[in-house]
């Protein structure tokens, strides 16, 4: 006897891209592509050319009853085809998928709402194409209206409500679906940040029922705290599978690769290229001080020289987000590239970002009018900040889901 | 509806296998009809949110056939002095309309009815049937209401019901699948050719000539009447009639094949649209 909720094997999805295929096709163009088929037949040609992609590529896993799964990867991995599948909404073109229970899935929040109809009446409406019976509704009715905070506005047509009390009450509905497997697909980007935390605190409330969780999204703390198991899509197929710290790292790493190129060899670069740079190099020597150096070296192309460029160094995120722009023009050091180029380096102190993967963008411009960008290297270098601890207390401060250390006191009466 | 914990008492959980389409699709009409809830909601949101957004509301469902039987009294019946089997014409025209207008209805708003609802299929799963039949099942509202006219056309004529009038049931249903035969047919083509919709108004006006509406199917000579009887809303339209008002031009050969094309283009109309279902949600 298994106790197995989702049983996937050997899944795979081909979608047709470009040519003529249906759904583009009006009557009368698909009776002259069949006339026009024994032409070309009897010409040797074969059928109008379409380029296909597997959108999943033999995908094989399993989900155990009570299990908490995170989905993640970039945009394009195969994520959302895994889920509509899942869902039924699609189905694939090879493999299979055991499902014992039944699915509820939440691939966006207001699902079949119609704004004519009153808050009420969408509740009812919304909850059936769900799956929910009209007895299971009336049951909730209540709890869904508290959930969601609508109490006074039930009878006006939701075309009037505010895109934050729809949101509210699109979620109030889904989150009272009880189904044994629970398919989530990112519906907390919506929403301010007070609802994103009611919807995972119901969602982690869902999880602890038993209830088995399916859970894509983009935001690995949310993903981290509802998940013990992730799997990580790429390209259609499984890169990894398994506890969630290590899918995660995976993914972190791998979303990186560019790093290992030396940045003279980069070829996917902005700008005019009259100075580039040429070389940089990350000491990070004294980053458990809190310090850190660059070092670049510019390159100059042409024969002239160049007073007053501009310099920045953005400093981004793993996930590629800027977290500050260290411009020298801010800090009133002007600098001047003759005809062999120039050496610079850009000191950081106090850095009280969290452990982890960050990287360096260098842009190189000139301050005339014009503002010609001389070059400008994505990611270019990366450096690590490993634990430490922070507040000189003699341990690692604890940092789930932080982004920086605040120097902070408590005063206690 | 499913409680948790059924894995505790060993109570077997709904297996569901999820494979690629092969072919001729199931028709799986046990989920259909698990799911009649919905079909009852979305029938319900249609025909609310048509009567919510229309200034004449309930009044269109009177205006049209009325209308309709007016203009034509005036232009068929009293110009062209077209025969009506000796009823008077503008009840003989009355009746036919009723079915014709769901029929029609059901044309108009089926067609369009899966890619009209793209967000949801493409979100959510339910039997896609659901929404062609919904659609259809919105005009029957309609047409009880002008039903209830008809009830005070044949008081103001003083036509008594006749025993016939027990078969009008079967005829309503009947009235009934052609309209969801239809409208299976084309709201699964539109979703691969979208210009469909855009025939759909031109067919139904042909095709309302094509029916014995206007005019009595006496009209039609005897060796062409079985042609005629091939359009199914000639049996529908004739039954109606005799059903109604005791007489028509009905014969039983011209229902029987009326009545044979109708289940064989909605049996037909269901399997093409399980077999196109799968892949709806790609090409919506």
């Amino acid at each position: 006897m298994s106790d197995i909720a989702i049983q996937v094997e050997h899944l795979g999805k081909q979608y047709k891209l470009g040519g003529r295929q249906a759904g583009n096709l009006t009557f009368r163009e698909s009776m002259v592509e069949t006339i026009k088929t024994p032409l070309r037949w009897i010409k040797g040609q074969r059928q109008a050319q379409q380029t296909t992609f597997w959108a999943l590529d033999d995908v094989s896993f399993e989900v155990r009853q009570g299990e908490a799964v995170g989905i993640i990867g970039r945009n394009g991995a195969g994520k959302s085809t895994l889920l509509k599948i899942l869902s039924r909404i699609t189905k694939p073109t090879r493999g299979r998928v055991d499902i014992y229970g039944r699915v509820g899935s939440l691939l966006e929040v207001g699902t079949g709402f119609h704004p004519e109809l009153s808050g009420r009446e969408n509740i009812y409406l919304n909850g059936a194409i769900l799956g929910m019976s009209r007895t299971e509704i009336i049951q909730k009715f209540d709890e869904i209206v508290d959930f969601a905070e609508v109490d006074k506005f039930l009878d006006t047509p939701v075309k009037f409500y505010s895109s934050g009390m729809y949101v509210r009450l699109a979620f109030a509905v889904a989150a009272h679906l009880d189904p044994e497997i629970l398919v989530v697909d990112e519906v907390l980007a919506v929403g301010d940040a007070e609802f994103q935390r009611k919807c995972l605190g119901k969602m982690s409330a869902v999880a602890q029922q038993g209830r088995t969780v399916i859970f894509v999204s983009h935001n690995m703390g949310a993903i981290e705290s509802l998940c013990q198991k992730c799997i990580l899509l790429k390209n259609g197929s499984i890169a990894a599978n398994g506890n969630i710290e290590d899918v995660v790292n995976a993914y972190l790493s791998s979303s990186k690769q560019e790093v290992t190129t030396p940045v003279s060899l980069r070829t996917d670069r902005h700008g005019t290229g009259r100075l580039f740079f040429e070389d940089i190099k990350i000491e990070d020597g004294k980053i458990r001080d809190r310090s850190l150096r660059v070092d670049l070296t510019i390159q100059n192309q042409c024969k002239q020289e160049f007073k007053n460029v501009i310099l920045s160094i953005v400093l981004l995120d793993h996930l590629g987000r800027p977290l500050s722009n260290l411009v020298n023009y801010i800090i009133d050091k002007p600098i001047f590239v003759g005809a062999d180029g120039a050496k610079i380096k850009i000191t950081m102190n106090n850095i009280n970002l969290v452990p982890g993967i960050y990287g360096v963008s260098p842009f190189l411009s000139s301050d005339t009018q014009n503002g010609e960008i001389f070059d400008w290297v994505s990611w270019a270098a990366r450096f690590e900040i490993p634990d430490y601890d922070y507040y000189h207390k003699g341990h690692i401060p604890y940092i789930k889901g932080d982004t920086i250390y605040m120097d902070y006191d408590y005063e206690i009466f | 509806m499913q409680q948790t914990g059924s894995k505790v008492n060993g109570a077997p959980l709904n297996h569901l296998v999820i494979e690629p389409p092969k072919g001729w699709a199931p028709l799986e009409l046990k989920e259909l009809w698990r799911s009649r809830e919905l079909l009852l909601f979305l029938t319900w949101r249609d025909v609310k949110v048509r009567y919510k957004q229309t200034a004449l509301g309930a009044a269109w469902a009177i205006l049209q056939p009325v209308l309709t039987m007016v203009i034509f009294s005036i232009i068929f019946g009293g110009l062209a002095k077209l025969p009506s089997n000796g009823i008077p014409y503008p009840i003989f025209t009355y009746t036919a309309l009723l079915p014709w207008q769901l029929f029609a209805f059901a044309l108009t708003n089926s067609s369009n009815s899966l890619v009209g609802s793209q967000n949801l299929i493409s979100k959510v799963y339910f039997p896609r049937l659901i929404i062609p039949l919904s659609s259809v099942l919105a005009g029957v509202i309609d047409f009880l209401v002008a039903f209830a006219v008809l009830l005070v056309l044949m008081a103001y004529y003083s036509i008594g019901l006749t025993p016939a009038a027990l078969l009008l049931p079967f005829f309503i249903l009947l009235a009934l699948v052609s309209a969801m035969a239809a409208g299976l047919w084309l709201s699964a083509l539109n979703v691969q050719y979208r210009d469909i919709r855009y025939v759909v108004p031109f067919l139904t006006q042909f095709w309302m000539y094509a029916t014995p509406i206007a005019y009595s199917s006496e009209l039609i000579p005897l060796k062409w009447r079985w042609l005629y009887s091939l359009n199914p809303m000639t049996g529908v339209v004739e039954g109606f009639r005799w059903a109604i008002l005791g007489k028509s031009s009905l014969d039983i050969y011209s229902l029987a094949i009326s009545t044979v094309v109708v289940v064989a283009i909605f049996v037909g109309g269901l399997y093409y649209f399980k077999r196109m279902e799968a892949g709806f949600a790609d090409i919506i």
